[in-house]
């Protein structure tokens, strides 16, 4: 096997290891929001109110009250 | 880091860049126009000797337009922006403020240097990387200082998470970096001889294919990570803050991040399909060209939906209107850059007018309205005056638009034609044209394409008189408004 054909096959390894990993972020980030561990839609509200003085957002965390309304 | 009532946030170095914005938009288009005339008219080259040629033009033009316009354009919007997702000032921390106008004066000084060392014919003649190793090393020092700069206003912010523009800034600091370390190693060939030939002159470190395959594993991230990834990150903050409407879906703007940063990186070998270069990285390339489709998708539709219920915005907001119809060049682009990858597609394509044609509908479509609506959105918050006019901007829009639909349908219409003309065989398998008879089947459409140029450089000067009225005499504002840009 010359250097080639290592190059070859290490390229289809990282490309199945990096989809997977792709994938899986995909199923974690919609899993995490429906058991409501996480509220990323709320961070979308960084960009409408970013005045100097607005209280930041800081964290993709749910509200504690929409946390107790998910348990 | 200071806390007080009166804290605002500076724009110092966002003005500076938008004022380099118009001034190399202005040069770099202006060349642009005149080598798209040669092209139709080869007698302009003869205007100045050897300075006016198209070979002495051309890597200026590309040059001060991707380096020039662009970059500058991206530098204005992150000094703006940056400061308003992080809720942090640059006013707030002397190292950020050092850092940011240390920024601008060194990238002044290698674009002033850049530009006259093409002017004079200095050229390392790679691609999108023509400066030589003097301007190279400067570009380093360039990069470090607006990461560095990045990192600072990062590391005081007060908003503790990362809006997702801020990601899509680091991607492209990150990415052009490692990039651009890779592709810029060359030997200065004065010190390696000993002293023989000019000092400004280098020879690439790599040979043959392999430079070939570095130079477009380059070639290509620029499109990336300087044409694309922080024009992204611009629409992410400029659509939703112009139109009042939060980003659609977050999710989908994080999965489109990851989604770009793992494809975009392969696609480079696209532009070296039918060559020495074997041929598993030409099909990975054509693979993962077409898989780019789909997180250049998710971004253009996430943008189109974030106007969901608030379509009217469209007719009523010319800025609204560049935005838009910038995401959805994004989308023409990014679909037809995979078609063109594909290998069979591009036996016919490769180093036809379809190539330009297809780079046109992204750089201009895209990243120059991408600029526009970036700059007009900011004008009335940095400047604290209305836009000047309104109606200017709508013409502006309309003669663009016209300007960039004529310059890719007459650049489709030529690269097929001189594709299909280059492979044409009679019965006996003899070819049945030469050279020439491209040339003169083509002109009319270079002729057109040499309008389109005049018309987007119209519409480019009436933006330049726009924002300079804007700055100098509109109306003062007394508060700075939320969403939609007062103009008059």
């Amino acid at each position: 096997m010359d250097i080639r054909e290592l190059q070859a096959y290490a390229t289809l390894f990282a490309t199945i290891i990096l989809a997977v990993v792709l994938y899986w972020y995909i199923v974690y980030l919609y899993r995490s929001e429906k058991k409501g561990e996480k509220d990323y839609e709320k961070l979308g509200d960084i960009a409408l109110d970013d005045e100097i003085h607005s209280k930041p957002i800081n964290t993709s965390d749910p509200l504690p009250e929409k946390k107790e309304r998910n348990k | 880091m200071q806390s007080n009532a009166a804290l605002e946030y500076d724009y110092t170095v966002a003005k500076l860049f938008t004022y380099t914005t118009i001034v190399f938009g202005l040069v770099g288009m202006l060349i642009g126009t005149l080598i798209a005339a040669q092209m139709a008219f080869p007698e302009l080259n003869y205007l100045l000797g050897e300075y006016g040629t198209f070979s002495r033009l051309r890597p200026l033009h590309t040059n001060v337009v991707i380096y020039g316009f662009m970059l500058s354009g991206i530098w204005a919007t992150g000094y703006y922006f940056m400061q308003r997702v992080l809720k942090v000032s640059m006013a707030e921390s002397k190292l950020a403020m050092f850092l940011g106008k240390f920024h601008f004066v060194v990238y002044l000084v290698i674009a002033t240097g850049m530009v006259v060392s093409l002017f004079m014919g200095i050229t390392t003649t790679k691609e999108y990387a023509q400066m030589e190793w003097p301007l190279d090393i400067l570009v380093v020092v360039v990069w470090v200082t607006w990461g560095l700069w990045m990192f600072t206003l990062i590391g005081i912010r007060r908003e503790k998470a990362l809006y997702i523009s801020v990601w899509y800034y680091i991607a492209t600091f990150l990415g052009v970096a490692m990039l651009y370390l890779f592709n810029n190693m060359e030997v200065p060939t004065y010190f390696a001889s000993g002293g023989v030939g000019a000092i400004t002159h280098s020879v690439s470190m790599y040979a043959g294919t392999n430079d070939a395959m570095v130079q477009w594993w380059w070639g290509h991230n620029a499109v990336a990570f300087v044409f694309t990834v922080p024009i992204v990150g611009m629409i992410y903050y400029f659509l939703p803050k112009e139109s009042g409407q939060a980003v659609y879906s977050y999710k989908l703007s994080l999965l489109s991040f990851w989604g770009l940063m793992f494809v975009y990186l392969w696609a480079g070998g696209h532009h070296l399909l039918w060559s020495t270069v074997p041929d598993w990285v030409q099909t990975m390339a054509s693979i993962f060209s077409v898989i780019l489709i789909l997180p250049s998708w998710g971004s253009a539709i996430n943008m189109l939906l974030t106007m969901k219920g608030e379509w009217n915005q469209l007719t009523e907001n010319p800025i609204i209107k560049f935005l838009i119809l910038a995401s959805t060049f994004y989308m023409l682009s990014t679909l037809e850059g995979p078609i063109q990858a594909v290998k069979s597609v591009n036996a016919i394509a490769h180093f036809t007018d379809w190539i330009p044609g297809h780079v046109h509908d992204g750089v201009l479509g895209w990243v120059a309205f991408m600029v526009f609506s970036g700059l007009y959105h900011m004008a009335p918050r940095i400047f604290k005056r209305e836009i000047y006019s309104k109606s200017l901007i709508e013409a502006q829009f309309w003669i663009q638009t016209t300007a960039v639909v004529l310059y890719f349908t007459s650049m489709w219409i030529a690269g097929i034609t001189q594709g299909m003309m280059w492979r044409a065989v009679d019965e006996y398998g003899n070819l049945m044209y030469s050279f020439i008879d491209t040339v003169t089947v083509l002109h009319p459409y270079y002729a057109i394409r040499a309008l389109a140029g005049v018309l987007f450089m119209i519409g480019l000067v009436m933006f330049a008189y726009n924002m300079i009225m804007t700055m100098a005499a509109s109306k003062k504002l007394t508060e700075e408004p939320q969403f939609r840009s007062p103009m008059a």
